[in-house]
């Protein structure tokens, strides 16, 4: 082997995690961690929720700083990009122009906010639109958070997860908020309908305004204000519009160099590219999961990414293992926290089980009831009982669907012991 | 109720078989553990990575792992058993009495 090294691309969750364990693992090379953004590898999951509550203006949460990469041998390389890799002489450029060789590469690219598309669909005037904010970067939800003045009125675009996070602080901290969303219900992907309408009643509870089903057909601005028209005739006018329309894999890089695109930089079970020096995860991959029957799945989750960067070292190392850890998700809303365990839409039936004031869990099962996924709703005290059924869903054990609504049943009592 | 340092916490079979309780004095909160073995314990409630209640996570074992981002302690002794917590939680001395438990805080 040469003194190449490792090289990771992306010094985000992901990144950062695949670097500490690369060393944990034993590897004395050199770990060189590449990441375009000006700061030290941050958490994301704080960027839509405390920092833009808290009074004064919040730090990165940093995940590796500076000095633990030093003490680790990890050279971190801040704002600094990777535009090529050249898969045949193990070689990527960075964008000062220098270079360097890999042993193994990791891709660890993230996601990137989905813009609105201009012109709008069925309008042919690009959007005249100063500036929409998106949320993905310390920077965004810095410029984000200017604008949550008391009074203010918000427009969020999207009920997906962001954007009712986004709803809920600027609610917090006292504004008017509209969430726009073009679906007939909020939270499509990834929940049942159940959990949708209790999260629906929270925020309208806090005073947030739903529009569903809303088609927007045009925007324009008086430079005093924004105004935002609706295919039906209507319009909003507001101080401030935020997109949460999702996020789309980095893959710009991968591509380029052919490797194979698949919604994400296409891997196999130990995460290995169509190259076999070449690695990717976290946001940017799309990997089989053999507890699905080896359908092919990219997640956008904090837990996934930091368990893939672990996964993707261990590879990078050699390791054969299938990464095969059950999806989690949370979200902080309010006072309330949701959580999913598994692929709610791998289920055909869902069981309801209520924990009183502890809040509500929702089983969903194959035709065969089997556990495919678990999702909860209500205080911190759901958290016991999602994790045990994540470990059920791990064991792919067939339940007993009437047991699992009654609360009396404990849930550690169906785990193969 | 407070005798010689000693602090009423709760009675035994408030906390499940392999399992821990939150329990709140003055302004500061422990987890109180009960072992598949019946044996009791307690340490600081808080994990010592971020400030959430350990109450709300898992007991395995002789471990307990914290509910958001799943690091793990022995609750028996209090280190730290899995990454991101890299700092022991602190234990504290416990007494059964007639089906009460004492613990001691200072
Ligand atoms: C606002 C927000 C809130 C969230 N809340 C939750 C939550 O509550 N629960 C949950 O489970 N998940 C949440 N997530 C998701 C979670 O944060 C992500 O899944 C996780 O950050 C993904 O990590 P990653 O390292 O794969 O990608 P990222 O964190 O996006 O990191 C990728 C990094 O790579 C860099 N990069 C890309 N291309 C290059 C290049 N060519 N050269 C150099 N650097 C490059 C990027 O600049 C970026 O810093 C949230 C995400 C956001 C944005
Ligand atoms: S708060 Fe306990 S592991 Fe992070």
């Amino acid at each position: 082997m040469s003194d190449h090294g490792m090289i990771i691309i992306g010094a985000g969750e992901t990144g950062a995690r695949a670097a500490a364990e690369l060393r944990s693992l034993g590897w004395t090379g050199r770990i060189t961690l590449i990441g375009e953004e000006a700061h030290a590898p941050y958490e994301r999951p704080p960027l839509s929720k405390q920092m833009l509550q808290e009074e004064d203006q919040p730090s990165p949460a940093a995940i590796l700083r500076a000095e633990q990469a030093t003490e680790q041998r990890i050279e971190l390389r801040k704002a600094c990009k990777a535009v090529a890799i050249d898969t045949r002489n193990h070689r990527i450029t960075l964008n000062d122009g220098s270079s360097l060789t890999y042993e193994r590469l990791l891709l660890a690219t993230g996601a990137q906010p989905r813009k609105l598309a201009s012109p709008l669909p069925g309008s042919d005037t690009p959007l005249a639109w100063p500036s929409i904010h998106y949320l993905r970067s310390y920077g965004d939800a810095v410029s984000l958070r200017e604008q949550l003045q008391p009074g203010k009125r918000i427009v969020v675009i999207g009920g997906g997860f962001i954007g009712l996070e986004v709803a809920a602080s600027a609610r917090a901290r006292g504004c008017e908020v509209t969430v726009i969303e073009a679906g007939p219900r909020i939270l499509m992907r990834g929940v049942p309908e159940a959990i949708a309408s209790l999260v629906d009643a929270r925020h309208q509870s806090a005073g947030v305004q739903f529009k569903l089903g809303s088609a927007i057909s045009g925007m324009s601005s008086s430079g005093k204000e924004y105004l935002i028209r609706f295919s039906n005739g209507e319009a909003l006018a507001c101080d401030t519009i935020v997109a949460g329309i999702g996020a789309i894999p980095e893959t710009a890089l991968a591509s380029e160099s052919g490797l194979a695109v698949e919604n994400g930089i296409r891997v196999d079970e130990r995460l290995a590219t169509s190259d076999p020096d070449i690695f990717a995860a976290g946001d940017c991959c799309s990997f089989p999961h053999p507890l699905y029957g080896g359908r092919r799945i990219r997640l956008e989750a904090w837990r996934n990414a930091q368990d893939q960067g672990t996964h993707a070292a261990g590879s990078m190392l050699g390791a054969a293992a299938a990464y095969a850890a059950v999806p989690w998700f949370w979200s902080d809303q309010y006072d309330l926290t949701l959580q999913v365990a598994g692929l709610p839409d791998a289920g055909t039936t869902t069981v309801h089980r209520s924990l009183g004031a502890k809040g509500d869990l929702f089983f969903h099962l194959t035709a065969e009831n089997r556990l495919v996924a678990a999702s909860g709703i209500g205080g911190p005290g759901i958290a016991k009982d999602i994790r045990l059924a994540e470990m059920i869903i791990g064991s792919q054990a067939v339940l007993d669907s009437k047991a699992l609504a009654q609360p009396d049943l404990k849930l550690k009592a169906l785990l193969p012991s | 109720m407070a005798y010689e340092g000693w602090i009423a916490a709760c009675e035994e079979e408030d906390i499940e078989e392999e399992d821990v309780i939150r329990f709140d004095y003055e302004e500061r909160t422990f987890a109180i553990y009960r072992s598949a073995k019946n044996k009791y314990f307690a340490t600081d409630g808080f994990c010592t990575h971020e400030k959430f209640h350990l109450a709300d996570g898992l007991v395995m074992g002789n471990h307990i792992e914290c509910p958001k981002h799943n690091g793990r302690f022995d609750y028996t002794t209090g280190e730290a058993k899995r990454a991101p917590v890299c700092q022991a939680l602190k234990t504290y001395p416990l007494k059964q009495e007639s089906g009460h438990i004492w613990i001691r805080i200072n």
